[in-house]
């Protein structure tokens, strides 16, 4: 069994979460360790050594995304933790938020300290109501033991945390979506460049990281970027959490080195298939992620080998579909989702998203024509690159990915006028 | 909403409209819905134009402009739950408390919602209800969760 470091506390009977129970078990070393050992460009220069990169979805080096961030000490700055976990499929940011929530204000305490930033905030989705409250109680315990507020530790960095809670909106897990709902306003993604870290929060510099990037920091500045790097490959290093779900015997969060083979994850951890069925389909990063098949067992999860198989690491949300899956219903299932959640602000993504969904439903439904087909990979051209945000793409690229792999099972639906699978469960 | 929870809100940002969501939250959670006069409140109270303020509660899917249930029965229709019969246990949600989703029971108690993935697959079929998530959900089990939520 490999080393669990995000979730080892998880695995301490009746750890609830509390701050004495983290600071009995090593909590709030690392900034302790921080303030004294580091300046904050030594700090992004170890994280930059780890190697860690973005947990959320995009996968960027983190240490790298810190040092674009202006020096200028008359700057202000803004750390924002994105805690609006959404893509289907994922469920990791909610564990690490709701029984660790010190480990996860520690290592926004660093990243605080390593970009000079002295307010930061959270920003939690809206149905967190769990982890709203759990969040909003250990920023008062770490206020109350001096690890939060002025002078911290006597090292002269201070740094205020606040909660602020979403409403309700996919779209607002792309961060600069994020930030405008931050701002009071609609979760309208922005035009990059420029990037949060030149132009962010109220147009100041800022750096958004992912609830499971941040807690990385602690054991990375405690244990040593070499450390953290012998961990997985030299590109994608550390472990990471995945969520499995579906057809699996044993649904949920495992921490596994990152580059963990996707049968070992499936077979061994996630316990294998249900009821002894045959594993079809696997959606390796997130519903917004290509979709890639039993051929592709022994690919491992790290994200240059999803990306050499055809599909991307994506929130590390894994799927698993068997053989009694109707691959065009998913289909369906997923295109729906986009097009409820596109914001609307670009005409191939609100157009796209709402003609997939129609699409995909009535081949569904059996009313499919038999140009349906090519109708499905024309509305995906025309949807992909052409958008402000990546929101299009991850509509289409699913569904590319279904028609590729499955397109037979399309296909007899638009032939037989019916679901082969007899899979049609709609109200 | 007293003046003190709008100055505590108030406190945590450098620009006054980044108090709109979590005011908006507080009005919610106070009437059990986005009341008009409310909507005008806060728009006076933050010097935002009415559409400032009516394009977000628009926007985002936990704000109600209408009221509704005392509690929301949420129920994820996404991929995970799907796949392990989350349309089953809406179908005997919907039985069970005798509206279709998106209605409101005559009782005024529940608002059934069908919802996008909760992040909690890992328990698919999930529903929410408040704080308290409720998973593997099975058919069979509508029954007595409702009976139970009806108690509490």
């Amino acid at each position: 069994m490999s080393e669990k470091i995000l979730t080892k506390r998880f695995e301490i009977a009746g750890y609830l979460g509390t701050i004495e129970e983290y600071l009995a078990t090593g909590g709030y070393q690392a900034i302790a360790k921080a303030l004294k050992e580091h300046t904050p460009a030594s700090l992004i220069d170890l994280v930059r050594r780890s190697g860690l990169r973005g947990r959320g979805g995009a996968g960027f080096p983190t240490g790298v995304k810190w040092g674009f961030v202006p020096k200028d000490p008359g700057l202000t700055k803004y750390l924002v933790c994105n805690a609006d976990e959404s893509e289907p499929g994922t469920f990791k940011d909610r564990d690490l938020i709701t029984r660790d929530s010190h480990q996860l204000l520690e290592g926004i305490l660093l990243a605080s300290y390593a970009i000079g930033c002295q307010t930061a905030y959270l920003y939690m989705r809206g149905e967190f109501i769990a982890g709203a409250v759990i969040f909003e109680q250990a920023i008062k315990q770490a206020v109350a033991h001096g690890f939060l507020g002025k002078d911290i530790l006597g090292s002269g960095f201070s740094l205020e945390v606040h909660l602020h809670r979403g409403a309700g909106a996919y779209i607002c897990g792309e961060e600069t979506a994020l930030l405008e709902s931050l701002e009071g306003k609609r979760g309208l993604p922005r035009l990059k460049p420029p990037f949060p870290a030149a132009s962010g929060l109220y147009r100041l510099p800022t750096v958004v990281n992912n609830v499971e990037t941040l807690c990385n920091l602690p054991h990375i500045v405690l244990r040593g970027a070499e450390w953290f790097s012998s961990i997985g490959t030299p590109k994608s290093t550390g472990t990471r959490i995945f969520s499995v779900s579906g057809h699996v015997r044993r649904p949920g969060n495992y921490e596994l080195p990152i580059d963990v083979p996707m049968r070992e994850l499936i077979f061994e951890h996630a316990g294998g298939m249900r009821g002894g069925r045959r594993l079809k389909a696997v959606i390796p990063g997130g519903s917004s992620v290509p979709v890639l098949t039993d051929q592709h067992l022994d690919t491992r999860m790290d994200f240059e080998s999803l990306a050499r198989a055809g599909s991307m690491a994506g929130s590390g949300g894994v799927i698993v579909m068997d053989e009694s899956t109707c691959m065009v219903r998913a289909g369906e299932i997923v295109a729906r989702f986009y097009h409820h959640e596109s914001c609307g602000q670009c005409t191939q993504c609100r157009e796209g998203t709402a003609w997939l969904h129609k699409t995909l439903r009535r081949i569904d439904e059996g009313r499919g024509r038999k140009a349906d087909l090519d109708l499905l990979l024309d509305i995906c051209d025309n949807m992909k690159g052409k958008t402000i945000c990546p929101l299009s793409d991850a509509a289409a690229m699913p569904v590319e990915s279904y028609l590729k792999y499955f397109g037979d099972e399309f296909e007899q639906h638009v032939v037989e006028q019916a679901c082969p699978f007899g899979s049609r469960d709609r109200s | 909403m007293t003046e003190e929870s709008i100055q505590q809100v108030l406190s945590r940002y450098p620009h006054r409209r980044s108090a709109l969501l979590p005011l908006l939250h507080l009005c919610q959670e106070e009437a059990g819905y986005l009341t008009e006069e409310a909507l005008g409140q806060l728009a006076k109270r933050l010097d935002l134009s009415p559409t400032q303020v009516a394009e977000v509660a628009t926007f985002y899917d936990l704000f109600r402009l209408k009221p509704g249930g005392q509690r929301e029965v949420w129920v994820c229709h996404n991929l995970s739950c799907s796949l392990l019969g989350a349309e089953q246990v809406i179908r005997r949600l919907e039985k069970e408390l005798g509206v279709s989703a998106g209605e409101t029971t005559p009782d005024g108690l529940f608002t059934l919602k069908r919802v996008e993935c909760l992040a909690a697959c890992g328990i698919a079929p999930v529903i929410q209800v408040g704080a308290d998530y409720y998973g593997p959900v099975s058919p069979q089990d509508i029954g007595a969760l409702v009976e139970r939520l009806r108690k509490e």
